[in-house]
C-alpha cells in the first residue's frame, strides 16, 4: 500500500481531473475571447489573457505539489490552515490596497490576490476537521461550533471586507451540514420557504412602503396591503387546514400549525419593511430582480447588466456567433466580461450547444464529486468532499442564474472560467485536496 | 433520515437545478428571438445609401421631374448627451419645449428616449443653406447627423395629378413591404406612384458593427453584405409638355378635364385637370402645409384628378356609341330616319330637342345631334327583334358593347387610381323598377341613348372611346409611360383591343357624322384651316347647376394622329367652350402654331368659375 501511493497519480480519479483540466482550457479561451482585440498578445504579462495563461499554469503545478504531499498533511494542519487564513483575511483590511470601496485585495508586484478565496478551502477543511472528530452531532455545542467556524470568515468578509458576494458563498456548507445530519431536512426546508416568503412578501407586498419627498426623502410611512396580506393568509391558513386534516389534531399540533401560520404571515409583512433596512445597492438587486420600480441610477447600473448579460446569451442561438465573433462581448455592451459575466462570451459565441456543455460539465463534476465523496470511509474526506461538490454547486446555481436573469445580480466568479488569479488557484485547491484524499481513500483518515 | 437518502435528494437538486437552467438558457438562447433583435440592433448600424430617384422627360425630351438634393437631419436619441441643445434649437427656429416634444415623438416618450438606439428624422429636408449652418457647428450636436436626400423639382410646374407626388412611407406601407423602413419615400399617386418600383431604384446598405460607446468600429465581414446603391430607372413619358401646358392654361379659371390621346399608340399626350395645382408645392418641408392647403378648398378640389377620376354624363357625345351599336346590330342603318318633335315621340316629348329639319338619316342627326332620333336608335337596340322581344338580352348586349370599349371597367391605364365609370346593369334596373318592371322605353326614357341617365364615364374614357372611333374599331390602353430605363417595348402598350363594334363601314359612317358636325353641324367653331376635323358636342344634364360642356373629337379624319375629349363643369353647350378647347388642341398638337389667336384669348380669359357665387373666393390656380 504505502510503496505504491508514493506515486503521484495512484488512485487519482482522473474524471474529476479531466474536467478541472477541460473546464480551465475552455475558460482560458473564453477569457481570451472576451478581451480579445488588435493588440491580443499571450506573451504581454500586462494583458489579462496572459496572466490568466500564467494562473493557469501556476494552478497545475500547485495542483501537482498537492498531488505529492500526503493526504494526511491537510488532516493535520486544518486548523492551523484555517486559523493563518483567517489572520490574513483579518491583516488585508489593514494592509490591502482599496479597490472599488473594499480592503480586500493585496497587490504584489503587478498582481493583486484576494484571501477571501482562500477561505473558501480553509474554513472547509476545519468543518470537515471539527465535524470528523465529534462523536455526537446532534448535540447543542457542536451546532454552535459548527456555525462559529463557518460565520467567522463570513463576518471578516462581509463586515470588514464589504466582499458580500464571497461571503454568501459559505452558505453552501449548509448542504454539508444536512448531509452530516446536523441540520435536519425539515430546517432546510423550512429556511427555503421562508426566503421563498420573504421574496414573494418583496413582490406582493402587504405592506406597502411610501415615500413622500415633497416633505422629508428619509420619512417614510407605511401604509397596510390588506388585499395581498389577506391572499397570503388565506393560502397558508388553506395549508394549515389541509395539514390538520391529514395528522393527528394533537393540541401541540394545532398550536404548532398556527404558530408557523404566523411566522409566515409576519415575514410576507415584514419583508418589504426589512428590504428598505438594507444597503440601498442591496435592495436595488433585488427590486430590478424582481422586476420592480427603482430609481433611475440603480436600474441604470443593475438592469443594465442583467438585460446586456441576456441579450448577449440570448443572441446566441442554437451554435452561437463563432469564436471571437460575438459582437455584444467584444464591443463591451457587456459589463465585467471577463470575470462574473464570462459566461456571456460562453453563450453568445458557442450558443446554446456551449451553454449547456459547460452547464452539464459541471453536473457530472458535481455529481461525481457527491459519487466520489459517498464511497469514503473517511468522515473527514467525505465531509470536504461535499462541501466541495456544494461550493462549486451554489458557485453554478448563483453565477449563471444572475446571467440569465433568475437571479439577482451577486458578484461571484464562475468557477475556472471567470478571469483572477485568486480564484483560479483557490478552486484548484479545494478540487485538488479532495481529489489527493480520494486517492488515499483506503486509508483511514482523521 | 437515513444518510444515503439525503445523497440522492442532493444528486437530484443538482440535476434539477441544471435542467431548469438548461431549459432556460434554451428559451432565451433559441426560442426567444428578442435578445437577437436587440444584440443587432446595438452592435449593428446600417447606414443606408439612398439612390436618387428616376427622372421623367416627356416625349419630346423635355425634363418634367428631376432631382434636388435636400439634407435630413438625423436623431440618435440615446447618443444626445452633452448635445448643444440650446444651439440646434436656435438654427432650427424652435423652442425647447418643441425639441423635447419632437424626441418625444420620435421616440414614444422622453423616457425612452434615452435607450432608443434607432436613428430618426429630426428635420427632413433642409435645404443647403439651412445645412450648411448645421455642418459647421455638428460636432457640438451629440447624437445628430446629417444625411443627404433628394427632393423632386418639376421645372414647368405642369401636370402634377399626372406626375403625383411622394411622401414618407406609413406603418401600414413599412409593415407590409420590408423594402420600405420608416422614413423612407414612396410615390403616393400618378406616375410617381404608378412606376415607384422603376423610380426608386434600390437603397444601398453598409454595415457596420459599433461598441457601447457608439464608436464604429468597422464594417461587418468587411462589407461582404454591404450593397452600393442602384440610382432609379428614368423614364419616358407619353405626354406632351407644351401641348399639356396649353391645355392647362386653356382651362383656367374652369373645371374640368381633358385628355388627349395618339389613337394609333395609345400615348397619352395631355391629361388636363383643372383647377390644377404646382407640382413644387408638394415637395420638401412644406409639403404639409400646403398638402392641407389644397386638401381644404372643398370646391375646387385641386386635389382632385378630374381627367382620370370625375364621373360624368357624357351627354350627347354618347350618341356616337348609340349609333355604332344601332349599325353593329342591324337595327339602323346610313339611311334610317326618324322622325324629331322638338322631342321623342314615344317618350312623349321627353327627352327634349332643339329645332332642326325632320326627319333625318344617321348623318344629320349626329351633326345636328338629335336626341329624338337616338332615343329611337336606343329602342331599337334593346328591342331588338334578334332577342325575341326579350329586353333584358337586348341592354346586355348594348351593355356589353359599351363594356368593350373600355367604359364602365378600369381600362387599365398605367395610372392609379383610374375610375371605373358607371354603366349600369341589367341587375341595377331590376331592383330599381323590379323585375320585368322596366322596358325599353323605360331606359330610354332617361336618357340612356342620349349619354345621360346613370351613364358615369370619365373624360379618359370618352377619349378612349374616341380613339377606338378613330383607329376604325380598336384601342390600345391609354398609357403615359413609353420608355423604362431602355426598354421601350412595353407589351402591354402593342396589344390592340378590338371592340364588339368590327365593321369599319360602320366606323366610316359615323365618322361621316363627325366630320359634319365640324363643318356643318353644332360644332362649327372647333373646324381647323387644312385639317380635317371629326368631332361631336355634348351638353350634358347634371344635377350641380347648368350643363356640362362637353366635346370629342379627332384629327386628320385619315390617319388620325390625336383624339381629344373635354368636359368643362357647367359651362353650357359644348360648342361653347369645350368644342373650341379642344379644337386650340389640336391645333395646337398638329401645327405647332395657332392661327386663331383671338379664339385663344377667349377661351383662356374665360372665366367660369366666378359666375357662381359660392364660388367667388375660389383660387384657380394655387400659388
Amino acid at each position: 500500500m504505502r510503496e505504491k501511493s508514493d506515486r503521484i497519480f495512484y488512485h487519482v480519479d482522473w474524471i474529476t481531473v479531466s474536467i478541472y483540466l477541460l473546464l480551465m482550457a475552455m475558460g482560458w479561451m473564453n477569457i481570451y475571447s472576451a478581451v480579445y482585440d488588435a493588440k491580443s498578445d499571450i506573451f504581454d504579462l500586462q494583458r489579462q489573457e496572459s496572466k490568466q495563461l500564467l494562473f493557469a499554469v501556476i494552478s497545475v503545478m500547485l495542483a501537482f505539489v498537492i498531488l505529492v504531499i500526503d493526504a494526511s498533511f491537510f488532516t493535520a494542519t486544518a486548523y492551523i490552515l484555517y486559523g493563518a487564513i483567517i489572520l490574513l483575511n483579518i491583516a488585508v483590511v489593514f494592509l490591502g490596497t482599496e479597490i472599488r470601496g473594499s480592503h480586500s485585495w493585496f497587490k504584489i508586484g503587478g498582481f493583486s490576490l484576494q484571501p477571501a478565496e482562500f477561505a473558501k478551502w480553509a474554513t472547509l477543511l476545519a468543518l470537515a476537521k471539527f465535524l470528523s472528530s465529534i462523536n455526537r452531532p446532534d448535540s447543542r455545542k457542536t451546532l454552535l461550533t459548527t456555525m462559529g467556524i463557518i460565520l467567522l470568515p463570513m463576518v471578516i468578509i462581509m463586515g470588514l471586507q464589504s466582499e458580500t458576494g464571497v461571503a454568501l458563498i459559505f452558505i453552501a456548507f449548509i448542504i454539508v451540514l444536512y448531509r452530516e445530519g446536523i441540520v435536519p431536512g425539515w430546517l432546510l426546508l423550512f429556511g427555503l420557504l421562508s426566503a421563498t416568503a420573504f421574496i414573494l412578501g418583496i413582490k406582493y407586498p402587504g405592506t406597502i412602503i411610501e415615500t413622500d419627498k415633497s416633505v422629508d426623502p428619509a420619512k417614510v410611512s407605511y401604509h397596510f396591503g390588506l388585499k395581498s396580506f389577506l391572499i397570503w393568509t388565506s393560502i397558508l391558513l388553506a395549508f394549515g387546514l389541509l395539514r390538520l386534516l391529514l395528522i393527528r389534531r394533537t393540541a401541540k399540533q394545532i398550536i404548532l400549525t398556527f404558530v408557523v401560520i404566523g411566522f409566515f404571515s409576519g415575514l410576507f409583512l415584514a419583508a418589504p419593511v426589512a428590504l428598505e433596512k438594507l444597503p440601498v445597492h442591496q435592495t436595488g438587486r433585488i427590486k430590478c430582480w424582481l422586476g420592480l420600480p427603482v430609481p433611475r441610477a440603480i436600474s441604470d447600473r443593475y438592469d443594465y447588466n442583467t438585460k446586456q448579460s441576456m441579450i448577449a446569451i440570448g443572441s446566441g442561438d442554437w451554435l452561437g456567433k463563432g469564436y471571437l465573433q460575438g459582437t455584444q462581448t467584444k464591443f463591451r455592451f457587456v459589463p465585467e466580461q471577463e470575470t462574473d459575466f464570462i459566461f456571456c462570451t460562453v453563450g453568445e459565441e458557442w450558443g446554446l450547444a456551449g451553454t449547456s456543455l459547460v452547464v452539464i460539465l459541471y453536473l457530472i463534476l458535481i455529481m461525481r464529486l457527491i459519487i466520489m465523496s459517498e464511497r469514503q470511509r473517511s468522515d473527514f474526506t467525505r465531509i470536504y468532499g461535499y462541501g466541495v461538490a456544494s461550493v462549486f454547486f451554489v458557485h453554478l446555481i448563483v453565477n449563471v442564474g444572475m446571467t440569465i436573469g433568475l437571479l439577482p445580480v451577486i458578484g461571484i466568479p464562475l468557477p475556472f472560467f471567470s478571469y483572477g488569479g485568486s480564484s483560479l488557484i483557490s478552486f484548484t485547491i479545494l478540487l485538488l485536496i479532495f481529489v489527493k484524499l480520494d486517492s488515499q481513500r483506503l486509508l483511514i483518515l482523521r | 433520515m437515513n444518510p444515503g437518502i439525503r445523497q440522492y435528494i442532493l444528486l437530484g437538486l443538482t440535476l434539477l437545478v441544471v435542467v431548469l437552467y438548461i431549459s432556460r438558457l434554451f428559451y432565451i438562447q433559441v426560442v426567444d428571438d428578442k435578445y437577437k433583435l436587440d444584440a443587432h440592433n446595438q452592435a449593428f448600424l446600417y447606414q443606408t445609401d439612398y439612390p436618387p430617384r428616376g427622372v421623367i422627360y416627356d416625349r419630346n425630351g423635355k425634363l418634367l421631374v428631376f432631382n434636388q438634393v435636400a439634407y435630413d437631419l438625423m436623431v440618435v436619441p440615446r447618443d444626445l448627451k452633452d448635445c448643444d441643445t440650446a444651439g440646434i434649437c436656435g438654427i432650427l427656429n424652435i423652442s425647447k419645449e418643441e425639441f423635447l416634444k419632437r424626441l418625444a415623438k420620435l421616440s414614444g416618450s422622453v423616457e425612452t428616449a434615452r435607450g432608443d438606439y434607432r436613428s430618426h428624422i429630426f428635420e427632413s429636408q433642409m435645404l443647403p443653406e439651412l445645412n450648411a449652418r448645421i455642418q459647421e457647428r455638428l460636432y457640438k450636436f451629440n447624437g445628430f447627423y446629417v444625411q443627404a436626400r433628394t427632393v423632386r423639382k418639376y421645372p414647368m410646374t405642369i401636370a402634377a395629378h399626372l406626375m403625383g407626388y411622394i411622401g414618407e412611407v406609413d406603418e401600414r406601407i413599412t409593415s407590409e413591404d420590408p423594402y420600405y423602413k420608416s422614413g423612407d419615400y414612396i410615390g403616393k399617386s400618378g406616375i410617381e406612384k404608378g412606376y415607384e418600383d422603376y423610380l426608386r431604384g434600390k437603397k444601398g446598405v453598409q454595415i457596420k458593427m459599433r461598441d457601447v460607446h457608439n464608436n464604429i468600429k468597422g464594417s461587418f465581414k468587411d462589407g461582404k453584405y454591404d450593397t452600393a446603391a442602384v440610382p432609379g430607372l428614368s423614364l419616358i413619358s407619353t405626354l406632351d409638355a407644351e401641348l399639356q401646358q396649353y391645355g392647362e392654361l386653356l382651362m383656367t379659371n374652369k373645371i374640368g378635364g381633358i385628355a388627349a390621346i395618339e389613337p394609333a399608340t395609345g400615348e397619352i399626350l395631355a391629361l388636363v385637370t383643372s383647377p390644377t395645382y404646382d407640382p413644387n408645392l408638394l415637395v420638401g418641408r412644406d409639403f404639409p402645409k400646403n398638402y392641407s392647403l389644397l386638401v381644404q378648398d372643398t370646391l375646387g378640389k385641386p386635389l382632385f384628378n378630374r381627367a382620370l377620376q370625375a364621373f360624368y354624363p357624357p351627354g350627347s357625345t354618347f350618341k356616337l356609341m348609340n349609333a355604332l351599336i344601332g349599325l353593329q346590330e342591324g337595327v339602323l342603318s346610313t339611311s334610317t330616319y326618324y322622325p324629331c318633335a322638338q322631342g321623342y315621340p314615344p317618350g312623349g316629348g321627353k327627352p327634349k330637342c332643339h329645332p332642326h329639319p325632320s326627319p333625318l338619316a344617321l348623318t344629320g342627326a349626329i351633326a345636328t345631334s338629335c336626341n329624338s332620333y337616338f332615343s329611337y336608335v336606343y329602342r331599337s337596340i334593346i328591342d331588338n327583334r334578334n332577342y325575341k322581344g326579350d329586353h333584358v338580352a337586348g341592354y346586355n348586349a348594348w351593355r356589353n358593347y359599351v363594356l368593350s370599349f373600355g367604359v364602365g371597367t378600369r381600362v387599365g391605364t398605367d395610372l392609379p387610381f383610374d375610375a371605373k365609370g358607371i354603366v349600369p346593369s341589367a341587375a341595377y334596373y331590376d331592383k330599381i323598377f323590379g323585375k320585368n318592371g322596366w322596358r325599353s322605353n323605360t331606359v330610354t326614357g332617361v336618357g340612356l341613348g342620349i349619354g345621360q341617365g346613370e351613364l358615369s364615364i370619365t373624360p379618359l374614357q370618352m377619349c378612349n372611346i374616341i380613339c377606338a372611333i378613330a383607329n376604325r374599331g380598336y384601342y390600345i390602353v391609354p398609357h403615359i409611360i413609353r420608355t423604362i430605363g431602355s426598354d421601350s417595348s412595353l407589351a402591354k402598350y402593342q396589344q390592340k383591343h378590338y371592340t364588339k363594334v368590327t365593321s369599319p363601314h360602320h366606323y366610316e359612317s359615323v365618322i361621316e357624322g363627325m366630320a359634319n358636325v365640324v363643318t356643318g353641324g353644332t360644332a362649327r367653331v372647333a373646324r381647323i384651316e387644312g385639317i380635317e376635323v371629326c368631332g361631336k358636342t355634348g351638353t350634358a344634364q347634371n344635377p350641380h347647376g347648368e350643363d356640362h360642356s362637353v366635346f370629342v373629337c379627332f384629327a386628320p379624319r385619315v390617319n388620325p394622329k390625336i383624339c381629344v375629349a373635354i368636359l368643362v363643369e357647367n359651362a353650357g353647350y359644348g360648342s361653347a367652350w369645350a368644342a373650341p378647347i379642344a379644337s386650340l388642341m389640336m391645333e395646337k398638337y398638329l401645327t405647332r402654331k395657332i392661327n386663331r389667336p383671338e379664339l385663344e384669348q377667349r377661351m383662356v380669359e374665360g372665366d367660369l368659375l366666378h359666375r357662381h357665387p359660392q364660388m367667388q373666393n375660389l383660387q384657380p390656380k394655387h400659388p
